[in-house]
């Protein structure tokens, strides 16, 4: 997620035009960042005028999710929090706490390898952590639901490790605001 | 070939619409096939095309005819040996047979059949089964009838006829799969219960796709479909009457259910519950609705199957660290893991026999499908794939359907059917992908 949001913050260096006029699609957690069609990254080092301002208002649904990052990744048939999943919702908490009317749905995932029943159950567990984490930050309970997919929502669709570890997220989806 | 003689048992002579049977002599020494490991040999059997005895039947005679031998040859068990080198003709279906034609081509049994329309427009299909080297009829003989649009359903009924009685077992094939057919990428897949014939005819959709739904089983009349849907928003339980369509819910609540099944009885489901995140087995009452909680286990316990008896439940829990298959009794006491080798296992479903349990296995990357008996012993894997899941019993427990998920951006599930020897893995067709199967009790 860190990386992601590194990216994406390069790219706005690079491109500052290009990055107002981005559209980010809904449910993608890659801001593509800026004009450049590559299609593989960038070519090449241009000079950039420092500016760390996000493209996003603090207060938007997109700030959230591309900012903060709407979701934090899982080992292998765990639903333990790392470190830096931690630092991710303690940023969201902070954003939920500055943003009181947001309710949210957190959703949990699993990757395909495993029997469909217990993908549901492993991302119930999953999806709990994240609550019960969100919770003990102060975040209300009645601002939270959940609901686990299991394997039945991929991200990322290959067969290996690479989507695996993709997939296997809590996605924490803002259903409503009035800040932005 | 091995053959096995055994006192004939009594036939029933039944109908679509109402039995009707003539009188037949009967053979005391009727020739059978045992179904098990050692057989490589194909049991050979021939059928002339039926005899069209009334006007207009000859093209539903040899569709008639051409069904059978097709369930027939699909189970792996049969040679059907070709009306090209048949030496005798049968005309009359009432006539001696001339077994010497027969067994100078190597036919263990013949099924000799006509099929006539009535005056009240019903197909009337009628066979025997000849003994080729006892020179003897095997069983009475069986007449169906039906509606000319349910030809196909005759077909399949006279098809269990005739591997029953070779077989010594019931059928199959006048059953129905219900599953679900996925369209779309596979990060956004639509997902529609269906419902087709054994055999791939007859598909047809019972949800639009606007609920993502999973994993449908049959009640033990097969008139009820159970299954998870997401159209509360969180995955729940539903019930739908296959007859009038009616959908209810099992169990009001704002906790996520899924994964349940009947008992034998049709009057209990059994399901998973998720409270808080933690997942244990409940059962509900249809009658009452009332839930009662039968594992209290902080792991995640699911997948309950209950024992055709509906006595003990075989399901899949994580609390010894890895997903493993235990056995308990219906207030869950005398609990007993059962699964011990490499790997994690899940899914497991009692065989209606009650002689094995079926599951889903994963060893490192490998997914299997196998069985083993109910203490755990004697496992058989009888696939071996990406992704194999979800096996689920034809009702004489001699047949299992799973599903197979291929790799990739484009992969998807088909049905795949293997006997529970490990013998005849075949694809279904099916329109589309399809997964999670179930498979209904005979008609």
């Amino acid at each position: 997620m860190k990386l992601l949001r590194i990216l994406g913050l390069i790219g706005c260096l690079l491109f500052v035009a290009g990055c107002g006029a981005n559209t980010v699609t809904r449910g993608s957690a890659v801001n593509t960042g800026g004009g450049n069609d590559t299609g593989d990254g960038f070519t090449g080092i241009e000079d950039g005028v420092i500016d760390t301002e996000s493209e996003f208002a603090y207060f938007s649904k997109d700030y959230f999710d591309y900012e903060i990052g709407d979701r934090v990744f899982f080992a292998l048939n765990e639903s333990a929090l790392s470190n830096e999943a931690r630092e991710i919702l303690m940023e969201q908490s902070d954003w939920l706490q500055r943003n009181p009317d947001t309710t949210i749905t957190i959703e949990g995932h699993a990757d395909e390898r495993g029997t469909r029943e217990y993908n549901l159950a492993l991302g119930a567990r999953r999806s709990e952590a994240v609550r019960t984490f969100l919770l003990q930050q102060g975040i209300g309970a009645v601002r939270m639901s959940t609901v686990s997919y299991g394997k039945e929502r991929p991200f990322a669709a290959c067969s290996d490790e690479t989507c695996w570890s993709k997939n296997r997220r809590v996605v924490t989806q803002i259903e409503e605001t009035t800040g932005s | 070939m091995r053959l096995a003689f055994r006192a004939l048992l009594f036939l029933a002579i039944v109908s679509i619409l109402g039995g009707q049977g003539w009188a037949q002599s009967k053979s005391d020494a009727p020739l059978q096939i045992e179904i098990n490991e050692g057989i490589i040999q194909l049991f050979p059997i021939a059928a002339p095309q039926f005899i069209a005895e009334s006007a207009g039947t000859t093209k539903q005679a040899k569709d008639i005819t051409d069904l059978i031998l097709s369930n027939l040859e699909r189970t792996g068990l049969f040679k059907i040996v070709p009306e090209s080198s048949h030496i005798g003709k049968i005309t009359n279906f009432d006539s001696p047979i001339q077994f010497s034609d027969w067994k100078a081509i190597n036919v263990d049994v013949l099924l000799t059949g006509t099929v006539s329309q009535g005056d009240d427009g019903n197909v009337v299909v009628k066979i025997r089964l000849h003994d080729v080297f006892a020179e003897s009829s095997l069983g009475q003989g069986v007449q169906y009838r039906g509606k000319v649009n349910s030809w196909r359903r005759l077909a399949h009924k006279i098809s269990d006829v005739v591997y029953s009685r070779i077989t010594g077992e019931g059928g199959y094939f006048d059953t129905r799969i219900a599953f679900i057919s996925e369209f779309g990428a596979k990060t956004d897949r639509t997902k529609r219960l269906t419902i087709m014939d054994y055999d791939g005819a007859n598909v047809r959709f019972l949800t639009d796709g606007t609920s993502l739904v999973l994993a449908p089983r049959f009640s033990p009349e097969g008139d009820e479909l159970i299954y998870t849907s997401y159209r509360t928003g969180k995955p729940s339980v539903f019930r739908l009457n296959l007859r009038d369509g009616r959908l209810t819910r099992v169990l009001e609540t704002p906790d996520m259910t899924f994964a349940p099944r009947f008992s034998p009885d049709g009057k209990n489901v059994m399901f998973s519950r998720t409270t808080r995140g933690n997942t244990d087995i409940y059962e509900t009452n249809l009658a009452t609705n009332e839930a009662i909680r039968i594992t209290t286990n902080r792991a995640i316990d699911t997948a309950p199957t209950y024992s055709p008896d509906g006595q003990t439940i075989a399901f899949e829990s994580d609390r010894s660290g890895t997903t493993q298959i235990y056995t308990m009794n219906l207030r869950g006491g005398n609990v007993s893991r059962i699964s011990f080798g490499d790997g994690t296992y899940g899914t497991p479903v009692w065989s209606p026999r009650g002689d094995y349990i079926a599951f889903t296995k994963q060893v490192g990357n490998i997914f299997h499908v196998g069985v083993m008996l109910a203490d755990g012993t004697e496992e058989r894997l009888l696939s071996r794939s990406f992704l194999d899941e979800g096996p689920t019993w034809a009702p004489n427990g001699r047949v299992l359907l799973f599903f197979r998920e291929e790799p990739g951006e484009r992969g998807g599930p088909s049905l795949y059917s293997v006997d529970v020897t490990g013998r005849n893995l075949t694809k279904l067709n099916t329109p589309n992908f399809a997964s999670d199967p179930t498979w209904s009790p005979l008609r």
